[in-house]
Parts: structure tokens; C-alpha cells; sequence
């Protein structure tokens, strides 16, 4: 039962940190259209600076300012970059997000060198909050739980309940109509951008510190990131707190199964001759744990391929 | 300008083919270039350029000294092969072309066994173009044992035998008695994860392995639930081949879980992976190795400073400088840079280190040498920069202790 508790906590823990990570990206492309393979650089880029200004004012200081700045960064990107190459289509769109993925990742390690940077967890939440089964639980990462539900929270009430929300979402649909209506829809591009990188920077500082803060993290994180906005369905923040808790649950409750994968899918009452790739069927779920979120994004893709929560058709 | 006389010119011709004749006789000034192929971008950048510094530092002191004998230098080139077998052959092909004769690598033994394997099949097809293959820290043991080939020295302990010389200490050590055994998976962490378990097999009657796991290498960013995995298991001990972020990443979730029981690596002691434990990360945590800073050898210590007052990062490979240290003499000794008159000497060859006597097996081309288990602990003499620990030797294993069996079979070159 105890097993069962730190599971799903886990779980929680590490969905949420995948929600926060996805909702910039996917809130992106559902508002612009645009695929942002830069957005793992910005959530990189959000851990470095917030390593920076935490040493100078302070953690709680970097936890403004950096997503500010992010989004500053994110906001003149889309304004003198992806603008300028809109006219030439969706494509041009992309590669220009996949060179700036490049740059930034090389612009990184000439500022901050190549190995890991010392970021911290603040004193002030660096303590054992409780204790299952032997096992202590970080303050801090409760802290992470709180800022991820804060931050879809505000993102669903601004987008569902407020006026400028009303307009994002009419600009997506209806552009032209938007624009007539008196509205700069450039700058509410604009804006999305921005805070969509800036919620990239915001999982940034709080990721940074609980893991590690290295020019790699970027890459390490990418691919996952895309599963999750897929899974969920393109620009549905919904989907990809679903997509999220989904993965984290089950990656961190296969993590904890050591049933060979013969054994499971007789129990699940799929017949396996285990005479043939008798290697296969002794791999452990626990082993196979890391491929699962892809198994389930093609699952996903098979059986809906708008995503869990996606309105668009196919 | 007038037209110089025919005679000058056929005179000036006589000459220039009178020296490219006799290259023998002009002993000045002979420069032995050593192709140094690692990665030097993408994630494991760090890792390669550190070596590529040892390897400079190394290479300058040899110059310095002349160990290489009268008017021989040796030169760096450096290759960036991105850890991948492929572009490593290419740039291995490319180097031949050069004229270069020396080649070292050590990150990653899928290109340390792609190397090797190229470097043999050239030396059978082109023996005039041999060349010496110098491995300072591709451990995977098939390289000394059935893939083994003659042109292939490795200085660095295979993973067979510091996994014994951990497991020694292991069985030594009464309070130890449940081991968990955590690798990355492929064939390092594999080999790593098959020699722990053969010997921790039937040491001590209270000695038992609870638990064998393997993750992908660098997926994985929170290790928190492998590590309640241990703690379920009631493990009081972790042997792990985790290196780089993961070995990072592992043990900060390890004591952010309050997790009591010790970690026992390869890599503990790299500085990419104590930058990111943070003050106080990773004490108690132990490692083997065949240097630390504080082993408390006054020559050692003084090499370290030079090295990080010269390149501003720790001082980590002890065996790059004793690789090139060797090479220099086998070159000293045989009067010559021709790879198979280094390779006869260096197959012999019995090192005094200020470690002790640092032996090349002739049987497999293994370097034998003391290695140390030793623990991150604070208040010691050299620390590290974000950690304010270091490492204290906690058990010395002689060399001749390592010696593993071995199945290698090779022919010295006719």
C-alpha cells in the first residue's frame, strides 16, 4: 500500500513536471500553428539564467525575473524572426525553430561551459517534508506540484475567462476577422510566443535545480516533450495535462514492476509462444519502462490520431 | 632575375634527393604525431576536451624533457569523432592518409572495438603503414580477451578487474551485506552488471545481491523511483557503472530520499558529475580509480597544480600522463618511432610510476597498476570547487592482484 502511495506520488511529481515543460509548446502551436523545436532550448536557457540571478538576488528573485526574461527573449524571437520568415510557410517556420534550437545550444555552453552549473535548491524548501516506507520527500518537490498546478490553473482561467483569452483564441480561428474587429493580431502572436517561451523558462527554474542544470538537458528532453503535445492533441492544454499524468503515472509505475513482459501479457490474457524470442518475453516491464510513453503516443496515434484531447480531424 | 646556371640547379636537385634519400641521417627534429580521435561536441564534449588537455599537458612534458629520445617531439592531433563508430573510422582512415601512426581514444567501447578492429585489418593488409593503437579508457574487456589484437595497449583497468578489486573490498567489509547492481544499459553496463554478479557470488554467507537493474543511457531524468527500488530491497550498497548526468542524477535522488546506503562507481569522481551534487552531495559515496588527488604523492600533487594552473579543470587523468609517459620511453628505448619496434618494447614494458611499478601484460596488452577505492569525504587536503569534499583512500589494490584469466590469443607481428 505504502509502495502504491510513493508510486502515484512519484507519478504526480514527474507528470507535472512533463505538463509544465509541454503546455508552453503546445500552447504555441494551438494559438500560432507553430511547431517550436526550440522550446527545450528556452526551458534550458530558463535553468541557466535562473542559476545566474538566483547566486546574485536570490531563488524566489530568479523565479520572476527569469520567466520574464524568457519571454522577452521568446517575444523578440517571434517578432524579428518568425515573423519575417511566416510569409514563407509552415516548413520555413520549422527549420527556423530547429537552427535556433542549434544556436542556443551552442550559445549556452560558451557562457556557462560545458559541465553542469552548481544550481540549487533554496535553503528554504531543502528539507524532508515526510516519510513513506523509508523513503523521504522532498519540500521541494511539493513546491514543484503547487507551481505546476498554479501555472495551468492561471493558463486555463486567462484563455477561458478573460477578455484578452477570448480574442487569443478568436485570432487563431478567425485572423482576419480579428484584425478588422481593431485588433493587432501580430502582437497577440506576439504575446502567445512570448508566453509560451516564458513558461518554458518558468519549468526551467524550478527543473533546473531538483535535476541537473548541464548544456545537454535540452536535448535529453525533447523528444518527450513532443510525445506529450502529440498524445494530448495538438494545442489542448487539457490533453497535455492528461498526456502528462498519463506518462508520468504509468513510466514510474512500470519502473516498479519487475514481471518479465511474457509473464505480464499472459496475466493481461495475450497468449505469447515464449518458446520463440525467449530473450524478449524475460525483459522486465521495469527495463522496457523508458519506451513506454512512445508505445503509448503510437497507441494513441493507431487509435485516435487527434489525440486524447485534440479537436482537430486527421 | 636572371636565370640561375644549370649547374647550380642540377647541384641543388642532387642535394634535395641526397636528403630525401637518407631521412635517417638528419636526426634532428623528428615529430611523432599522435592522432587524438574523441568527441570533442555534442553532450559528451566536456569529456573529450578534458582528455584532449591531459593528453597536451602529457605530450608537453615529454617534449619538455626529451623522454622521447634525442630530437624527437611529439604532436596532438585532435579529432572530433562525436562518439560514433562510424565517423571514428573515417577520421582513423583519414589519419593513415596523414602519415600518422599513433592513435588514442577512450570514450565509448563500441568505437574502441571498431578501432581496434579497422586498425588490425590495416596492419595485416599495410604492414609499412602500421600503426599503434593507445586505449586510456574503453574498459569493455573483450578488448584484452577474444576481440584482443597485438596493436592495442589499454592503460586504463578493464571493468572485469576494478569490479574485483570493489568486490574485494566489498566482502571485506562486515557490515556490507545486500548489494544492489545499477547500470546504464549497453555493453559496458552489461559486462559491468555480469561481472558484479559473478563475483559477489558466493563470498561471504551473508553477501547477497537483492536486486540487478539497467536504464538507458541518459533517458532518464528522476531516478527517485529506482531508488525506492533499493530502498525496498533493503539494499544497503549500490555498485553502479552510472556515469556523466545519470551517475549525477542518481545519486541526488538517492539523498534527496534520504536513501542510507552507499554508492560504490566507476565515475564518482569526473568533475562534470560532482559539479552537479552540490555542497555535501555524494558523501560517503565511494569509487575506484587508479588516482584521486589526495593519494598524498608530493610529484602528483605538483603535476596537478601545473595542470590546473595551465588549463583552469582538475586534474584527472593520471593515466593519459603515464600512457605518453610510456610511449616516450618504448620510442627512447628503440631508438625509433616505427609502431611495431614501440609496440615489441611496450608489450614488455614494467613502468616505475610514483604509484609503483606499472606493468603491461604481454599476454593481452593490459596495464597493470595499483588502483584505489577510495570515498568523498569533507575536510580533505584537495577538494572540489562546488563540493568542498574529496576523495580519501579507503583500500589500495596492488597491481599484481588484478591480473584477471585471460583468452586472448595473439601474434606478435613478423
Amino acid at each position: 500500500m505504502e509502495q502504491l502511495g510513493l508510486i502515484l506520488l512519484n507519478g504526480l511529481v514527474y507528470g507535472l513536471l512533463l505538463f509544465m515543460l509541454s503546455v508552453g509548446l503546445t500552447l504555441i502551436f494551438g494559438m500560432m500553428g507553430v511547431l517550436n523545436l526550440a522550446h527545450a532550448s528556452f526551458y534550458m536557457l530558463g535553468a541557466f539564467l535562473a542559476f545566474t540571478i538566483s547566486i546574485r538576488l536570490g531563488f524566489w528573485a530568479a523565479l520572476i525575473i527569469v520567466p520574464v526574461l524568457v519571454g522577452l527573449i521568446g517575444a523578440v524571437v517571434e517578432r524579428y524572426g518568425l515573423r519575417t520568415v511566416h510569409k514563407h510557410g509552415h516548413l520555413a517556420e520549422l527549420l527556423f525553430t530547429f537552427g535556433l534550437a542549434f544556436i542556443i545550444g551552442e550559445v549556452v555552453p560558451l557562457i556557462w561551459g560545458r559541465t553542469p552549473v552548481p544550481y540549487r535548491v533554496p535553503a528554504a524548501l531543502d528539507f524532508p517534508l515526510f516519510s513513506i516506507a523509508g523513503n523521504a520527500y522532498p519540500a521541494y518537490r511539493l513546491f514543484m506540484m503547487a507551481v505546476a498546478i498554479a501555472m495551468f490553473l492561471v493558463l486555463y482561467l486567462a484563455l477561458a475567462r478573460t477578455r484578452l483569452g477570448l480574442v487569443v483564441r478568436a485570432a487563431l480561428t478567425h485572423p482576419d476577422m480579428v484584425g478588422m474587429l481593431g485588433h493587432d493580431v501580430p502582437k497577440v502572436f506576439t504575446l502567445v510566443f512570448g508566453a509560451g517561451c516564458a513558461l518554458a523558462g518558468l519549468a526551467g527554474v524550478i527543473a533546473g535545480n531538483a535535476f541537473t542544470t548541464e548544456p545537454g538537458m535540452a536535448r535529453s528532453l525533447g523528444a518527450i516533450v513532443f510525445a506529450i503535445v502529440v498524445m494530448g492533441g495538438l494545442g489542448s492544454i487539457w490533453g497535455a495535462l492528461v498526456a502528462s499524468l498519463l506518462i508520468g503515472f504509468v513510466q514510474t509505475a512500470s519502473i516498479s514492476l519487475d514481471m518479465p513482459l511474457g509473464t505480464a501479457l499472459m496475466h493481461l490474457g495475450i497468449p505469447v509462444n515464449t518458446a520463440m524470442l525467449t530473450d524478449l518475453w524475460q525483459i522486465t516491464i521495469a527495463r522496457v519502462a523508458p519506451v513506454v510513453p512512445y508505445v503509448l503516443l503510437i497507441l494513441v496515434l493507431a487509435l485516435r490520431p487527434r489525440g486524447l484531447m485534440g479537436t482537430r480531424s486527421a | 632575375m636572371p636565370k640561375r646556371p644549370m649547374l647550380e640547379r642540377i647541384a641543388a636537385a642532387a642535394i634535395a634527393t641526397l636528403a630525401l634519400a637518407l631521412p635517417g641521417m638528419a636526426r634532428a627534429d623528428e615529430v611523432v604525431r599522435i592522432a587524438y580521435i574523441d568527441p570533442l561536441s555534442g553532450s559528451l564534449a566536456a569529456t573529450g576536451q578534458l582528455g584532449e588537455q591531459h593528453f597536451r599537458f602529457a605530450i608537453d612534458r615529454v617534449n619538455a624533457s626529451g623522454a622521447a629520445g634525442p630530437g624527437r617531439r611529439l604532436e596532438l592531433v585532435a579529432l572530433d569523432n562525436e562518439v560514433s563508430p562510424e565517423k571514428s573510422l573515417t577520421l582513423l582512415r583519414k589519419a593513415i592518409d596523414d602519415g600518422i601512426r599513433y592513435v588514442t581514444q577512450g570514450n565509448g567501447s563500441s568505437v574502441a572495438f571498431a578501432l581496434s578492429d579497422a586498425i588490425a585489418k590495416n596492419n595485416r593488409r599495410a604492414p609499412n603503414q602500421a600503426v599503434l593503437y593507445l586505449n586510456y579508457a574503453a574498459v569493455d574487456p573483450g578488448l584484452t580477451n577474444d576481440k584482443c589484437n597485438w596493436w592495442h595497449f589499454r592503460f586504463d583497468a578493464d571493468s572485469d578487474m576494478k569490479m574485483r578489486a570493489l568486490t574485494d573490498y566489498l566482502a571485506g567489509q562486515p557490515t556490507v551485506k545486500k548489494v544492489y547492481i545499477f547500470n546504464p544499459d549497453y555493453s559496458f553496463g552489461q559486462s559491468v552488471e555480469r561481472a558484479a554478479q559473478a563475483m559477489l557470488a558466493n563470498r561471504r554467507a551473508d553477501l547477497q545481491v537483492v536486486g540487478a537493474e539497467r536504464v538507458p543511457l541518459g533517458k532518464v531524468k528522476d531516478f527517485t523511483p529506482y531508488v525506492q527500488k533499493m530502498q525496498a530491497a533493503g539494499a544497503d550498497s549500490v555498485v553502479t557503472g552510472n556515469w556523466g548526468a545519470d551517475m549525477t542524477l542518481l545519486a541526488k535522488a538517492a539523498q534527496d530520499a534520504g536513501y542510507k546506503g552507499v554508492f560504490y562507481t566507476y565515475y564518482l569522481g569526473s568533475s562534470d558529475v560532482i559539479a552537479g551534487l552540490g555542497a555535501e552531495g555524494g558523501k560517503g559515496y565511494a569509487q575506484i580509480s587508479e588516482y584521486h588527488a589526495n593519494l598524498g604523492v608530493p610529484e602528483l600533487e605538483t603535476m596537478a597544480a601545473a595542470f590546473e594552473a595551465k588549463y583552469g579543470s582538475q586534474f584527472y587523468y593520471w593515466r593519459v600522463v603515464n600512457e605518453i609517459d610510456m610511449l616516450a620511453a618504448a620510442m627512447k628505448q628503440a631508438d625509433s618511432s616505427d609502431p611495431a619496434k614501440v609496440g615489441q618494447i611496450l608489450s614488455t614494458m614494467v613502468q616505475k610510476t610514483p604509484l609503483g611499478d606499472a606493468t603491461m601484460r604481454a599476454d593481452n596488452h593490459q596495464l597493470l597498476q595499483p588502483m584505489f577505492v577510495s570515498e568523498l569525504e569533507p575536510g580533505m587536503k584537495f577538494t572540489f570547487p562546488d563540493n568542498k569534499m574529496g576523495f580519501k583512500t579507503i583500500s589500495r589494490i596492488e597491481a599484481e592482484a588484478l591480473r584477471q584469466p585471460t583468452t586472448c590469443k595473439f601474434q606478435p607481428p613478423a
